[in-house]
């Protein structure tokens, strides 16, 4: 469902992930970790096309279903036109079963911008549901949710990976996924070492 | 792409959208004007046509940096572009929306305030045309700008600094259609040099600012 292999990532002409390989079949979520800043968000924005790796392919995504650390929902719309806008640009399922899923039907009337932090980061999840892709590419998906909405959420995600979906995501806190665990830590950049010649030649 | 356009044009008209701002700046540039220079009925008609396509010019630039900069702020022009919509669509979709929330009302609503300007019902006419004509240029180009300078903080300034350069041909145009129709002369020609400018825009202008949004949102 997606190949991933020799991939170098940099952001902001800093390099940070160098040479990082893996695959994601379908029914598999894939969980990044690693430490603050060390390109987990740049490697997830490689894969929704956003960016442009510095070298490796990514293959085998046809669209993807991007979810950013911003919801990108409108306050002026209602909860099911937000969803409705999604469903008709990716040409997807009707907001109705993502509207249940996520245990917005009560809200769906209310506009965005009148929705918690959390409510907000349901819907921005729901808007998953409703693009009909395969693979979700997703940043720290569970921030700003309760425990029973993490619940929740991993009950949407597992339903997702038993009809054929994948999933590749960034989190900090133990999903108790069937996926595999992806740490970062060994694949990060020594361009920093440029500098450190740079300062040797100052010295 | 309709679905976008359908919801620009949904937000633009809902309540902070900014719909009916440049129109009523336009109206009140044009309503100011005989104030600062005074009832003089002939210098009014002569300065009428210059100063109805240059109040209209500057009500566009207006909600210029709205068009991107609220998507952009909010999250959901990533999203879009890692949508199966392509940039270039997102854009025409975008540009004409701001076209008919904008440029459209101020076509229509332009001949009326002529009659402010003591001006004639024929130049008036040619006003309506060649905003017609003339609007989505405006709109397309003021567009492409908005894409350049995304990401900057507080880009307004430097979108109208970059925008206003692009819009002389544009106005050149439109003030000698409406001075021509003035004075009772043929107003064919500048008329079609405003369309070509348009069309122009229409057929160049989606690439130059895919590629300027594929770049800005890296």
């Amino acid at each position: 469902m997606l190949q991933v292999s020799n991939l170098s990532v940099a952001r902001g002409g800093i390099s940070l992930l160098h040479d990082v390989s893996f695959s994601v079949q379908p029914g598999q979520a894939l969980v990044l970790r690693g430490a603050n800043g060390i390109g987990k968000t740049s490697l997830l924005r490689c894969i929704a096309g956003l960016q442009q790796p510095i070298s490796g392919t990514i293959s085998g995504s046809e669209t993807v279903a991007y979810a950013a650390h911003a919801d990108g929902l409108k306050g002026q719309l209602s909860v099911l036109e937000n969803l409705k806008f999604w469903s008709e640009v990716y040409g997807g399922p009707a907001p109705k079963s993502a509207l249940a899923a996520y245990d917005l039907q009560e809200l769906a009337q209310r506009s965005a911008a009148n929705l918690s932090a959390g409510q907000k980061r349901r819907l921005g999840l729901a808007r998953m549901l409703v693009t009909g892709c395969g693979l979700w590419v997703m940043d720290e998906p569970t921030v700003s949710l309760d425990a029973q909405n993490v619940a929740l959420f991993r009950i949407v995600l597992q339903a997702h990976l038993q009809s054929g979906g994948a999933a590749v995501l960034t989190t900090h806190i133990d999903l108790d996924l069937s996926g595999e665990n992806l740490d970062l830590t060994g694949y990060i950049a020594t361009a920093q070492r440029s500098s450190s010649t740079f300062e040797e030649a100052l010295e | 792409m309709i679905q976008l356009f359908m919801r620009d044009i949904g937000l633009a008209v809902r309540s902070g959208g900014g719909f009916g701002l440049a129109l009523i700046f336009f109206l009140i540039v044009v309503v100011l004007i005989p104030f600062a220079l005074g009832p003089d009925q002939s210098a009014l008609a002569l300065v009428a046509p210059g100063v109805l396509w240059l109040g209209a010019l500057l009500a566009c630039l207006l909600s210029l940096d709205r068009i991107f900069g609220l998507d952009y702020e909010d999250g959901s022009l990533d999203l879009l572009a890692s949508s199966p919509l392509p940039l270039e669509s997102v854009y025409i979709a975008k540009a004409a929306a701001h076209w008919l929330t904008t440029g459209l009302p101020l076509a229509l609503a332009a001949p009326l305030l002529g009659v402010l300007l003591n001006l004639s019902f024929d130049a008036g006419m040619a006003l309506c045309f060649s905003l017609l004509l003339g609007t989505p240029a405006l709109s397309l180009i003021g567009a492409f700008g908005a894409t350049l300078t995304l990401g900057i903080k507080r880009g307004g300034l430097l979108l109208s600094l970059l925008v206003l350069p692009l819009y002389v041909p544009t106005l050149i145009f439109g003030a000698q259609a409406v001075r021509s129709a003035s004075l009772g002369q043929p107003f064919d020609v500048p008329l079609v040099l405003i369309l070509a400018i348009s069309l122009g825009a229409v057929a160049i202008l989606p690439f130059a600012s895919g590629a300027a949004l594929r770049i800005n949102l890296r």
